[in-house]
């Protein structure tokens, strides 16, 4: 009855939410959870292009909002997942066709049919942002150790705090050679700037273009070196304490790729 | 370390500069959302100062600069003169004119700052 209800959001756009929110939601249903996917950004909608489930939408978050379906006849369920459906935005509608409360309900009527609502926030902070975390109990920021997503992350998570929504950081596209040569901030940086708790670091890794060409999570993909990763944010969101991996610290050189356990 | 770095690649580690200036457009993002926090911290400035000096407030200025490694808080303030011993301070400034709807939690995580004040003015000892 009571599903963790949790928005992906980061202020910019292009940081990886919709990767991110894909491959999350897929490695927890992997691991047992129902999970329901929704796709907030109306009018620029990409989650079920990154799931490979375009093809299969028949009604949108617009048309359940408008009585135009059941909630239940708009969500895609993965074929590949069984505990995996995804509910999707509209393509060809404004974001203000639904309004907080709107999206609130039915992102309330979706915790009561699994245990975890992933809600892939548009980028921005205005009508679709505010849309996306009206419903959630609590949310990830994602960020890329850049200046302007770090500034943006921070104006986001300042706008989470007002709401007294609890938050962690998954920083997106390390790239640990850089970290170690000086020339890209480190993960301490990052969340020492936005004084945020750490939930995942993820490499810089190119499975991800090629998972998204496809249209197939990387967690279902074999000798994925990016599953493993993804795993253990999934099974830190669960509540166990996972040790972070040390990616860009002196020595790591040696094993990264070799074996990212 | 980040010295080192520097010298072992021969070239300057860009990191070490986007931590600086992300600190710095983080800091003015947060001033420029809450105004009334630098209005607060004046006025609680001078008051404190005030018990031990007179101050000319309508000449007080304080200010955020970006220094070299750090921002800097500039605090002018000029004195009228010493008083003999600390007394309470007399009635408040009236508060600056404030935005009606100020942005709510804009305060949290103050960065660090250095302080600084240049004490401007007189500070010869109390005319009889």
């Amino acid at each position: 009855m009571s599903a963790r209800r949790i928005v992906l959001t980061s202020g910019k756009g292009g940081v990886g939410k919709t990767t991110t929110t894909a491959n999350l939601g897929a490695v927890l249903a992997k691991r047992g959870h129902r999970v329901v996917l929704v796709d907030a950004d109306i009018g620029l909608r990409n989650l079920d292009l990154v799931l490979g489930v375009e093809k299969r939408i028949v009604f949108d978050i617009v048309e359940v909002v408008e009585g135009r379906c059941q909630l239940r006849q708009a969500l895609i369920k993965d074929k590949r997942l069984e505990n995996l459906s995804i509910l999707p935005a509209a393509q060809t509608r404004d974001k203000t066709a639904i309004t907080e409360l709107q999206f609130a309900d039915v992102v309330r009527q979706l915790g009561e049919i699994c245990d975890y609502v992933l809600i892939d926030c548009p980028a921005g902070i205005e009508h679709g942002f505010r849309n996306a975390i009206a419903g959630a109990s609590e949310a990830i920021v994602v960020t890329t150790p850049e200046v302007s997503a770090i500034r943006d992350a921070s104006r986001v998570i300042g706008k989470l705090q007002e709401r007294g929504l609890p938050l962690r950081l998954i920083v997106n596209r390390l790239r640990p050679e850089m970290v170690r040569s000086g020339d890209m901030l480190s993960v301490d940086d990052v969340t020492d700037i936005l004084s945020a708790e750490l939930l995942g670091i993820i490499p810089d890794d190119e499975e991800v273009i090629d998972s998204t060409n496809k249209g197939e999570p990387i967690v279902l993909q074999t000798e994925s070196r990016l599953a493993a990763v993804y795993d253990k944010i999934a099974r830190r969101l669960e509540g166990e304490i996972v040790p972070f991996t040390t990616f860009g610290a002196p020595g790591f050189f040696a094993r990264f790729f070799g074996k990212a356990s | 370390m980040f010295e080192f770095i520097q010298r072992f690649f021969g070239k300057p580690a860009s990191s070490a500069t986007a931590k600086e200036r992300l600190r710095l457009v983080l800091l003015s993002d947060h001033l420029s959302l809450a105004p009334d926090v630098v209005e607060a911290l004046k006025h609680d400035l001078l008051e404190v100062i005030s018990r031990y000096c007179e101050v000319d407030v309508a000449n007080c200025d304080v200010t955020f600069e970006q220094r070299e490694k750090q921002v800097a808080m500039l605090a002018n303030i000029p004195i009228l003169s010493m008083r003999s011993r600390p007394a309470p301070p007399p009635a408040p400034p009236p508060p600056p004119a404030r935005d009606p709807d100020p942005v709510p939690g804009a305060a949290p995580r103050p960065p660090r700052r250095k302080r600084r004040k240049n004490l401007t003015g007189s500070t010869a000892a109390p005319a009889t």
